[in-house]
């Protein structure tokens, strides 16, 4: 949901890969995955709170994450979410066919004959 | 289990997404102060990136719920608190739903049972009665039976026929079993071989009768019913092979038949082998019921062609003894006319069961009116949150869902509080019904009249639900369009719908009431009837049977019944006693046959047939049936076999133009016999219900010299009913004493069918006194609903209009011509109403001819009270409204705002 003609909104999937990614380097709860994502995209990507949230209860749903209480980086309790199996290897699916897209729209795009 | 498992966790995820949200708040905020702006201003600005925190939180929720379904089980919350915030308004609607489904429940259950399955045989569309149409034979070819078959017609059939698979004949009696407890008379069904085979039931114990048994000179068996086999040997599995005493011969029990089991319509104790004598059967005899199963593919016409030229055969075949003319029943015109078996079954039954039904069904439809109305002016009263919700966005698709709702759990509620209803209902018709519907002991709530109910609830609930939601649901509609303001009364189409449904409710309660009118008086005019004998509720009658293996001589047989007579009279508080061959309206004709008239001649045909009796002197003395003229039989005619006959008026007028005049005329019964004196006369009894007309009859006395036999034979009446006239009558004590009389003259003689005449009295108007409770209690039911409407109407019309009634008074108007104003509005709705409802009711009323009786369907004293009584009820059901309109206060209305 792009308010600003700027922004352009990312392909459905993409905010779950992404998320998926970043909870397999580590753990975390929403607010720091928000500025995780934000800082190793050099900021090109910004999640949208009004995004995040649902997506994360669908993949909570899906079972692809789980959810435990937990400190945050202040000291106040929250909830932080962790890759389960099934979520790990859905990652490994979804990245491989994003890799292979990404490579078949390069060789499009740098064609010049 | 994964569904389960996530119900439970369903608030802890809620409370996990909470908890999250929050704190991703904060830590911005927190963010925001460290980079310097203020609380206030962080948590503002904190806010709006994040975006709209609720709706997210929705959003997010939503992952975890099914929407259609949890919006459905809030709207079902939400209408649940609504209905039990007005207690009144859903008290009613739910007694008169209860009610309402619940009399159609009953009905349908019944309908179910007698209509739709009344045969419980496997394949029974296949089985026919063996009905046959004989114009010539005058009053023995019955309207409702037609001519029943003899014995040799079964053999002839039964040998010669190509249609059927099997075919048999049966006639019910009565027996005297002894050697088991105290004697006692049990009833009887005699097949023919045949019968068993053609109803495919097989017996739950034993066998059936085999053909060995069926021949007279072969075994002597018996089959018990299930009931019989239960109550006297406590359904001991040994009774295969014990020998019991029926009618003082011995016969061995081979087979016990299924619970339930009848044949075709009559209840048995016993079932006993017919053993057709083939040798010596003569022609006549005309007295058994016929059933056949059709072969397959064969058609009952097909089977009639085939029949009727059995009848021929059967002419040729057999004779009535040596000098008489097989061939003269040709003058009978004997032809097949079968019916199926279903329908000879339910007969008239039907006619009255589909009246109730439609009877129920109106009162339901004149309940839903009502219902519809109260929900007009609730739909009304929601009329602002609905037009607010719909320019919000809400769909008409959602509004009407949501109104719909309310009806439709108004009427599931209904429903289901109607399923106990239906069980009283039904316990209460099965008590009170006509007693010959088939399988009356099976009615009961069975799978099928719970979904009847389940679909009936429903169908009510969205039927009165529909009308609120036509006129109320609509998308965007303009805020509070047409409804009163300060300025304006609110439109005329407001109110059309509901006056639109209080016109349907008038017309189909004028056709009740009218149906209920004119079966009170049809009613009224059976009981005017004169039956042919007085104050039944005093004559008690029990029927006693002689075998002839327990005393063969008939002077012997007459002495006893005599000895009966005297034992019974020395009772203290018996008037009179008598005994017949039948008495009237117990579904039992002694005999038919010709009476010659001494002087009239018969050209080119026989004289018609009349019915006869056999009596005892002081028979009509104890039934009180009046003496025209003449005398009645004394103990000396009928021990000097004197040849003497009473007749009925009827016939004496007939013949001899008057009662008087047929004292000392003579008649016989044909050129064999002696001429027979006319003795006396009494008065026309209606032996077949009062809706019948009386027969002319013939008395003879129970002891006489056998007319049909070449040699001196004395034929008499072993099997009689008495009649006793006491103040006691229908007392357990009295008939304790009857029994104790006639067991001090003959110990081996029980009583049997021990009943009042009241109660054979009762039993024959109990068709039509059912059918009028029914009807009596739906008009009066729909008289109360429509009152209640129009009530309803014009109240709400009068609150509704009450400013304009302020401004009229305030202008000067007289407070009685606004009170009328309204009840002329009443008025005016009624008449429309009573317009259609009198042309529905003289169409309808023609469906329900063959009920009525000395009363024509369009009797105009009917159709001119009902109506008026209908006025008089809106007349009264709009006053109490109009007066609160002329008791309003002008100056309080105008000044509200």
């Amino acid at each position: 949901m792009a308010r600003n003609p700027k922004h352009r909104d990312l392909f459905p999937g993409a905010l779950e890969i992404m998320v998926l990614k970043s909870l397999r380097l580590k753990p975390m709860h929403g607010y720091a995955l928000v500025k995780h994502i934000k800082q190793v995209s050099d900021e090109m990507l910004q999640v949208e709170e009004g995004s995040l949230y649902p997506a994360l209860q669908r993949m909570l749903r899906e079972g692809w994450l789980e959810s435990e209480t937990g400190v945050s980086a202040k000291g106040r309790p929250t909830r932080i979410y962790r890759l389960t199996d099934a979520g790990l290897k859905h990652l490994e699916r979804e990245s491989e066919s994003l890799q292979r897209m990404f490579a078949g729209i390069n060789r499009v795009l740098a064609a010049t004959s | 289990m994964k569904f389960l498992n996530r119900l439970f966790t369903r608030r802890r995820r809620y409370d996990d997404l909470s908890v999250s949200i929050q704190e991703h708040l904060q830590e911005r905020i927190d963010e925001l102060i460290e980079d310097g702006l203020s609380r206030e201003e962080a948590a503002h600005r904190a806010r709006r990136e994040f975006g709209n925190v609720d709706l997210i939180e929705e959003r997010s929720r939503e992952a975890w719920q099914w929407r259609f379904l949890e919006s459905l089980l809030a709207d079902l919350k939400l209408t649940l608190r609504r209905l039990g915030k007005s207690p009144g308004f859903t008290a009613t609607v739910l007694l008169t739903l209860a009610i309402g489904i619940g009399a159609n429940t009953a009905v349908f259950s019944i309908i179910n049972r007698v209509l739709l399955e009344p045969l419980p045989y496997p394949q029974s569309n296949q089985l026919v009665s063996l009905f046959l149409n004989a114009p010539g034979a005058g009053g023995l070819a019955s309207f409702r039976t037609g001519l029943l078959l003899s014995q040799s017609m079964y053999v002839t059939f039964s040998d010669h026929n190509r249609s059927f698979q099997s075919m048999g004949i049966w006639i019910s009696q009565h027996a005297n079993v002894t050697g088991i407890a105290k004697p006692e008379e049990v009833r009887t069904t005699i097949v023919s071989d045949g019968i068993l085979q053609t109803l495919e039931i097989p017996a739950v114990r034993g066998r059936w009768f085999s053909q060995a048994e069926q021949d007279p000179r072969g075994p002597k068996t018996v089959m018990l019913s299930y009931g019989y086999w239960q109550r006297r040997f406590g359904g001991d599995p040994a009774v295969i092979g014990r020998i019991i005493q029926v009618d003082a011969q011995p016969r061995e029990i081979v087979g016990v038949m299924p619970r339930g089991f009848r044949v075709v319509d009559q209840d048995f104790d016993l079932l006993l082998p017919m053993a057709v004598d083939r040798v010596h059967e003569i022609l006549a005899g005309f007295g058994c019921n016929g059933i056949a199963r059709l072969k397959p593919g064969v058609s009952i016409a097909q089977a009639d062609a085939d029949v009727s030229r059995l009848i021929d055969v059967w002419m040729d075949s057999w004779s009535n003894g040596p000098g008489t003319n097989p061939h003269w029943y040709r003058i009978w015109r004997i032809s097949p006319n079968f019916h199926s078996l279903k329908q000879q079954v339910i007969g008239n039954v039907s006619s009255v069961l589909w009246v109730v039904m439609a009877t129920v069904g109106l009162v339901l439809l004149i309940a839903c009116a009502n219902i519809a109305n109260l929900l007009l002016v609730r739909a009304e009263s929601r009329q602002h949150e609905l037009s607010i919700r719909a320019a919000l966005g809400a769909g008409r698709a959602r509004l009407a869902r949501e109104l719909l709702l309310e009806s439709v759990t108004l009427g599931l509620i209904g429903g289901l509080l109607a399923t106990g209803i239906a069980y009283v209902g039904l316990r209460v018709l099965v008590a009170f019904g006509p007693g010959n519907l088939p399988r009356l002991n099976e009615i009961s709530l069975d799978a099928r009249s719970l979904g009847f109910t389940l679909l009936v609830a429903v169908l009510s609930g969205l039927l009165f639900g529909a009308i609120p939601v036509w006129r109320y649901a609509r998308s965007a509609a303009p805020l509070m369009l047409g409804a009163t303001t300060r300025t304006a009364t609110a439109g005329r189409a407001r109110h059309r719908s509901r006056n639109v449904l209080v016109i349907a409710q008038t017309a189909m309660a004028l056709v009740l009431l009218v149906s209920a009118v004119l079966m009170i008086r049809t009613f009224a005019a059976l009981r005017q009837v004169e039956p042919g004998f007085s104050d039944p509720a005093h004559i008690q009658t029990f029927r006693v049977a002689i075998p002839e293996s327990l005393i063969s001589d008939p002077v012997i047989v007459t002495r006893t019944q005599n000895n009966i007579v005297d034992r019974i009279s020395a009772i203290p508080g018996v008037t009179s006693v008598g005994f017949a061959s039948a008495v009237p309206m117990d579904n039992d004709d002694p005999n038919w046959d010709q009476m010659w008239i001494e002087g009239k001649t018969y050209p080119g045909e026989n004289p018609p047939l009349r019915l006869f009796n056999y009596v005892a002197p002081g028979y009509f003395h104890a039934m009180g049936t009046r003496l025209a003229a003449g005398r009645d039989f004394t103990w000396d005619d009928l021990y000097g076999l004197h040849q003497m006959v009473m007749v009925s008026e009827g016939f004496a007028r007939d013949n001899w133009g008057s009662a008087a005049a047929a004292i000392g005329k003579r008649v016989r019964q044909f050129s064999g016999t002696p001429w027979q004196e006319v003795i006396g006369v009494v008065e026309d009894v209606h032996v077949h219900g009062v809706d019948d007309k009386a027969p002319p009859t013939v008395y003879f006395t129970s002891m006489l010299k056998s007319p049909y036999s070449r040699t001196p034979k004395i034929d008499v009446s072993s099997a009689v009913t008495f009649a006793v006239r006491c103040s006691r009558a229908g007392t357990q004590d009295f008939i304790d004493q009857l029994q104790q009389a006639v067991w001090s003259v003959n110990s081996e003689l029980p009583l049997a069918s021990v009943q009042t005449m009241q109660d054979i009295y009762g039993q024959s108007l109990a068709r039509t006194s059912f059918t009028l409770v029914m009807l009596a209690i739906a008009g009066f039911m729909a008289l109360a609903l429509s009152i209640i409407g129009i009530y309803g109407v014009i109240s709400y019309a009068v609150s509704q209009r009450t400013r304009e009634i302020g401004i009229r008074l305030a202008l000067g108007a007289q407070r009685n011509t606004l009170s009328w104003m309204f009840v002329r509005s009443a008025l005016l709705m009624t008449a429309a109403g009573m317009a259609i409802g009198l042309v529905a009711a003289s169409l309808v009323i023609q469906l329900m001819r063959t009920l009525l009786f000395g009363i024509s369907p369009l009797d105009p004293v009917t159709y001119i009270t009902v109506p008026l009584v209908l006025a008089l009820a809106a007349l009264l059901a709009s006053y109490l409204p109009a007066r609160r309109a002329a008791a309003v206060n002008p100056v309080e209305t105008l000044r509200w705002e």
